[in-house]
């Protein structure tokens, strides 16, 4: 059997969720692999939901927010910015293919965009294989 | 433990063909937590509402989670339903439709991620506390930015409705677009003669504050109090005290183009864009003066009887306080330049430049001419869709060009009885009341001849344009040679609109029109709450749209005003002030101040949290929770998904 990769993927619920909306309303089809959480802001994914996802199971991260300039809370998605690449370097560090973790700006009108991330990242985990540390605690 | 209930919605095929709704009902039977589960054909109607308030009542249920569409939709219409019951943050919304079943094909694999879903939804909803709404007061104050017709009927109507209202207008006088033009189609009433009574009337109301030549420069705060600072230009030239005589006029020197008459007409540094304007004043064009230094020309000054011009006026920063914001920026054409097949000729021209030139006191006193020689033009080309529906220029169809460029075909057989009109079109698009009994007009009685067809190519032949293209519906190619070629341009974002959409935190479409919060049902709002849209900065519209829009936009504003508080959600962050270190952290990461300092402890003032979360991202020791959406929560949500 192929291997068919969990993903999961925090939305900002102003932009990325709403994009992801739109890429329903629009018929859009994407891998079913990618599981949606809600949160007000891209700036509330604590680095800690990152770590909690990949140790339990999760092959890839996705975090969806507003373009810079854009976020509906002012500097929400700064922070996020400066947070996932910090991230990266740590995932690095601990020997997790850094590319498990991708941010993405996707507005409320980017349905096209958001069905296009979501299908990419999937096939670029499906290609990295499942994250190594999945499921060991 | 909470006896949750969860009621999966068929959405009549709309979910139940991609998702097995049964098989996620039994599923979730099982699950943890829920006490019952059940599958319904469209839960949003009234028997499943009352499908869901029985089995509370029956199953003694103390929590919901409702899979179905997105909670942009229907959210509040399943709280109200719990509300009688219980608190209604113990009601979630399971987005199974936009975010699943929409987007799949098998239904195996749409049934798997909808019970995911559900799944988590339930974990986050076995957490959640109940909270009431927080109340804080609103400034019962409006905003409008643009002095539009849009934006002058809005203030109108937030007006008379008793209420206080900022009108702004960047330019030196209000109405916008429409003060451009000359007739209005389908009817042809004289465009500034239906729109100067209402430029008088919203400059003279009592509840008006109107601010030209002014630019909104900062936004802060959120609905019902919002902080804002306006930028009024100098003007050099007292309101007041300007009589409109018109000597200043004439003693000044410099001589630049008129932005109002599209750079067509040449006015003075001291001028007032057109004879209605309102307010009735002249504006000093500082960049255009001669200027205070190293030497003043002061011809204006020194023949003002009425002593109105002064040379140190400042800029002024005028900050105010308001609850509600209505954007009527309107729009701006495309550019010709863009289209470079089209050429960079004289003769060739922009529907606005077409309408100044038929309007009495523009470019050429209200004459039909050719702009190379001054002679009457007795061959005009006018081209519809002149990058409007084209994939190298913007995808979307401009809405007006079709019955405008009608109209200026009938203006100018008017003009000209012997001249001969041709209009290239792609479609004739003319939706609305008498549209299409005006196109019928202009192409059998007015006797102007229609080719369906592109225009691929123009250029100058000695005197003449040559216009080459394609009529569609022979298959033959078609070359007139004209002496006027009149580019129905397509409408596209009014310049700097970005920036607005930036200060408010409102989205912009792809192609830079405010987007609304629902493209259906909330036409007038923008997803930022408080904040409203109006006419063609929204999308390309009409008189009639923008005005309908501009009255539903503030219908929404007296209606939000009528009420002398409104509701916050209750969602926001909460210190644990017992494991508090006093690092701050939280506090420079809050965008709102809504986070301070105590001496000892960070605290969050409820009423200035907009509950974005970034604080408990950012406190190092994990002293921060956003209720309803909890750390553990979140975990307990990822955990789920990943089972």
């Amino acid at each position: 059997m192929s291997f068919e990769p969990k993903i999961v993927a925090f939305l900002c619920n102003w932009c990325s969720y709403a994009g992801a909306d739109l890429a329903g309303v629009s018929r859009l089809k994407y891998p079913p692999n990618v599981v949606p959480i809600r949160v007000m802001c891209s700036g509330r994914v604590d680095p800690e939901f990152i770590l909690h996802a990949l140790k339990k199971g999760a092959d890839g991260v996705l975090i969806g927010g507003c373009h810079p300039g854009d976020c509906h809370y002012v500097s929400g998605n700064y922070r996020t910015r400066k947070r996932v690449t910090l991230m990266k370097k740590l995932l690095e560090e601990i020997g997790i293919n850094p590319r498990r973790l991708r941010l993405e700006w996707i507005s409320a009108s980017e349905g096209d965009k958001f069905a296009r991330v979501m299908t990419e990242f999937t096939e670029e985990i499906k290609k990295l294989g499942p994250n190594p540390y999945g499921g060991k605690e | 433990m909470k006896r949750i209930g969860v009621f999966v919605c068929h959405c009549g095929v709309n979910i139940a063909s991609t998702v097995d709704v049964e098989k996620v009902a039994k599923e979730m039977e099982k699950y943890p937590g829920v006490v019952y589960a059940d599958h319904y054909e469209y839960m949003c109607s009234d028997p499943g509402q009352n499908l869901i308030k029985e089995k509370i009542k029956e199953k003694r249920l103390d929590a919901v989670v409702v899979a179905a569409c997105s909670p942009s939709m229907h959210e509040e219409t399943f709280r109200n339903v719990c509300k009688e019951h219980f608190n209604q943050y113990q009601c979630e919304i399971a987005n199974i439709r936009e975010q699943c079943s929409w987007t799949v094909l098998d239904k195996k694999e749409g049934t798997e991620k909808a019970i995911k879903i559900v799944e988590s939804m339930v974990e986050k909803i076995k957490e959640n506390e109940d909270f009431e709404p927080i109340e804080v007061p609103l400034e019962k104050k409006c905003l409008v930015i643009g002095g539009g017709i849009a934006g002058i009927q809005a203030a109108l109507d937030v007006a008379d409705a008793g209420y206080k209202v900022i009108l702004v207008e960047k330019e030196p006088s209000i109405g916008g677009r429409m003060a451009q033009l000359s007739e209005t189609f389908p009817t042809l009433d004289c465009s500034q003669c239906i729109l100067t009574p209402k430029m008088v009337a919203v400059s003279r109301h009592p509840n008006v504050e109107l601010l030209t030549y002014s630019e909104v420069k900062e936004i802060e705060g959120y609905v019902g109090n919002f902080h804002v600072k306006i930028l009024k230009k100098p003007r050099y030239v007292d309101e007041e005290k300007c009589n409109l005589c018109g000597e200043c006029e004439k003693e000044c020197p410099v001589i630049v183009p008129n932005k109002f008459e599209m750079d067509k007409k040449p006015r003075k540094a001291i001028y007032i864009p057109f004879p209605q304007a309102v307010p009735a004043t002249y504006t000093l064009d500082m960049e255009a003066c001669l200027g205070l230094a190293p030497l003043r020309c002061s011809n204006c000054a020194d023949v003002c009887e009425v002593e109105a011009i002064d040379y140190d006026m400042k800029e002024e920063i005028i900050e105010e306080d308001v609850g509600a914001i209505i954007i009527a920026t309107g729009y701006d054409l495309y550019p010709k330049e863009m289209i470079v097949e089209y050429g960079m000729d004289d003769d060739v021209i922009n529907g606005l430049e077409f309408e100044r030139m038929l309007s009495a006191t523009g470019p050429t006193n209200g004459e039909i001419i050719k702009p190379s020689n001054g002679k009457i033009p007795k061959k005009v080309v006018f081209v519809q869709c002149a990058g409007s529906r084209d994939a190298l220029h913007n995808d979307y169809c401009s809405k007006i060009c079709c019955m405008y460029t009608a109209k200026h075909a009938l203006l100018y057989k008017h003009h000209v009885p012997d001249g001969e009109a041709y209009v290239f079109y792609i479609d004739i698009r003319a939706g609305g009341k008498g549209y299409e009994e005006f196109i019928a007009r202009v192409r059998e009685e007015e006797r102007v001849n229609y080719i369906r067809g592109k225009v691929s190519k123009m250029f100058r032949d000695g005197d003449k344009i040559v216009v080459w293209g394609v009529d569609t519906l022979t298959g033959e190619k078609v070359e007139i040679e004209a002496d006027l070629v009149v580019l129905a341009m397509a409408i596209v974002e009014k310049e700097g609109v970005r920036n607005v959409a930036q200060m408010l935190k409102v989205a912009v479409d792809k192609d830079g029109f405010f987007k609304e919060a629902h493209p259906k049902l909330r036409p007038v709002e923008a997803l930022t709450k408080g904040i409203y849209l109006a006419g063609a900065a929204q999308a390309p519209k009409d008189i009639p749209e923008a005005v309908a829009q501009a009255s539903g936009a503030a219908a929404k504003v007296v209606a939000m005003f009528s009420k002398d508080k409104i509701e916050k959600e209750p969602l926001v962050a909460v210190v644990d002030e017992e494991h508090c270190s006093g690092c701050k952290t939280c506090i420079s990461v809050c965008p709102y101040g809504a986070m301070y300092f105590d001496g000892n402890v960070a605290k969050c003032r409820e009423v200035l949290c907009e509950g974005c979360g970034t604080c408990a991202a950012a406190c190092p020791s994990n002293n921060i929770e956003m209720r309803n959406l909890q750390d553990e929560q979140i975990k307990k949500m990822i955990e789920v998904i990943l089972r």
